[in-house]
């Protein structure tokens, strides 16, 4: 026998779907009952969209946790489509991700992904573990494959910290993506994703201390980004005329995610752009 | 050939109610209240993993007693219900009345249509913008609402708590005081020389100030500390909002950006 006919009953009781023991991901959930709400399930059509892109985003540890900071910038060919657009985002307590590639696709699937978090955690009434919401973003990324191929690709960056480390003061860990879900362990304490990354992680190459405090982790971030934006024209530097700064998230065991508020990102982001004035290079 | 037995649908009825009232009777209890800062849930519960308070939503909690599974199948199904709500519109679309009453229509017709009617009684609580927008609703087996001003207790001796809560419950309790009150009450029931422990207690709030997320546990030191007879240090607040010593949420600032 059916749990409950909604048919006696229309647009209020639950569907029978939702009393069905079964998975407790979200993803999984929605697929079966509500699939027209899934990003990205249509088949791609021939041709190439024109969309917006996000940009440059950089992640590296700290004494004690973790940080991901990003520039404001999305692009569309050679315009800037939007300046302060928010592409670093806090996905649960323990855990942020930053997405650098299409941006309608990417918030999307940082939307899903943090439901997908916190569905679970409501669920199972315990966290997934570091390694299981690292894996679930590859599963998703993975998911997104014939978009990249039509190309409207997205990468994001994920920055955790794991309450079950054996150190609490090395618990901070930083996981990459590539295009196809591939998921690699960042083990050399610093990383970034985007059009300026590679000029950002040659900043944070010369810069990166793992001993640092919170404080010149979250400065150096910005210095990294101040350098990818000074040779990347799609990565946005701080706006000082509009009071437009890049956003950082910090992940610390006594903390959790806090996302850094608008006078901190100002002030630090201010300090760089007046030392950048004697020393342009840095 | 065979007649099928006929039984009056007014004889089966009241043959599901008992089975159903007989059910919940046999549990323990739960009590849920408001108190100044939101709403709060006190269950008498020895496990600690198995629980009868819940998160729902945001603002949405939930806390059940009778047959266990037959409850964890109506808080999947909510929790389920307000996430693809929340994701589907947005995180402010998702309220404590709608859940009530899918529940209260799926409780309707599981017990008119099944042979056995769920043995369980909900409330579903809701923490508003102030005081005034709090909402309790309970939910009983055969898909009845009711929307509770004050407070809901449910379970066990239900009616031996209630009156002891209808004594000593006032609007506006400050939590150390809302869950000596409550308490109080559930160790009311027939021999009232009872003592409730943290070890047998299960105690979550939906706390109005908590930013995003507001249902916390409290569990452990914290409730300790605020039990009856602890003294008025008055830090137990503080130490069990950190994140890590509970299962709410911190920051989440994702609904900031889709907002």
């Amino acid at each position: 026998m059916e749990p409950s006919s909604p048919r006696n009953f229309p647009g209020q009781a639950l569907p029978p779907a939702y009393l069905t023991p079964g998975s407790s991901s979200f993803t999984d959930f929605l697929r079966s009952a509500a699939p027209e709400l899934m990003p990205g399930y249509s088949e791609h059509s021939e041709g190439r969209v024109e969309a917006p892109h996000g940009t440059t985003i950089v992640a590296l540890t700290f004494r004690g946790g973790v940080l991901l900071a990003g520039d404001r910038r999305a692009t569309m060919g050679n315009l800037i489509a939007q300046r302060d657009m928010e592409k670093v985002y806090v996905t649960d307590d323990y855990s942020a991700v930053g997405i650098a590639g299409t941006a309608g696709i990417a918030l999307e699937m940082v939307r899903l992904y943090s439901i997908e978090l916190e569905h679970y955690e409501k669920l199972e009434g315990v966290r997934l573990s570091l390694d299981g919401k690292a894996n679930k973003l590859a599963t998703m990324l993975r998911g997104n494959l014939q978009g990249a191929i039509a190309g409207l690709a997205v990468l994001p960056l994920f920055a955790g910290y794991d309450t079950e480390a054996d150190d609490p003061e090395r618990a901070g860990r930083i996981v990459t993506y590539d295009i196809t879900g591939g998921r690699y362990n960042e083990t050399g304490g610093y990383h970034a994703v985007g059009s300026g990354s590679v000029f950002a992680k040659s900043a944070l190459k010369k810069r990166h201390d793992p001993d640092a405090d919170l404080d010149s982790a979250i400065r150096n971030a910005v210095e990294a980004l101040y350098d990818a934006a000074d040779d990347d024209t799609a990565t946005g530097g701080p706006d000082l005329s509009r009071r437009i700064y890049p956003s950082v998230v910090t992940i610390t065991g006594p903390e959790g995610a806090v996302r850094l508020s608008e006078e901190q990102a100002a002030s630090v982001a201010e300090d760089v752009v007046n030392r950048r004035r004697e020393i342009p290079g840095g | 050939m065979t007649m099928p037995f006929y039984t009056s649908p007014e004889q089966l009825m009241r043959e599901r109610s008992e089975l159903a009232r007989k059910g919940i009777a046999r549990g323990r209890s739960v009590v849920v209240l408001k108190y100044a800062g939101g709403v709060l849930f006190v269950a008498e519960n020895p496990s600690t993993t198995l629980h009868k308070i819940s998160e729902i939503y945001d603002r949405i909690g939930f806390a059940a007693v009778g047959r266990y599974s037959e409850f964890e199948n109506l808080r999947m199904a909510g929790i389920r219900m307000a996430d693809v709500k929340g994701y589907s519109y947005d995180r402010r679309d998702v309220t404590g009345r709608a859940l009530a009453n899918a529940y209260a229509q799926t409780l309707g017709a599981i017990f008119t249509e099944q042979v056995k009617p769920f043995e369980v009684e909900i409330c579903v609580g809701e923490v508003g913008s102030t005081a005034e927008f709090d909402q309790l609703y309970r939910l009983t087996y055969d898909g009845s609402i009711v929307d509770e001003p004050q407070y809901v207790v449910m379970g066990g001796q239900a009616e031996t708590i209630t009156t002891a809560l209808k004594q000593s419950f006032t609007e506006g309790l400050e939590l150390r005081d809302a869950i000596a009150t409550a308490i109080r009450a559930l160790s009311s029931d027939g021999e009232s020389s009872r003592e409730l422990g943290v070890g047998q207690l299960e105690v979550a709030v939906l706390e109005r100030s908590r930013p995003h997320r507001t249902f916390r546990r409290i569990s452990g030191a914290a409730l300790r500390e605020l039990l009856p007879g602890s003294g008025e240090s008055g830090s137990g607040e503080q130490s069990a909002s950190a994140p890590g010593g509970d299962e709410s949420g911190a920051g989440g600032d994702v609904a900031q950006g889709d907002r």
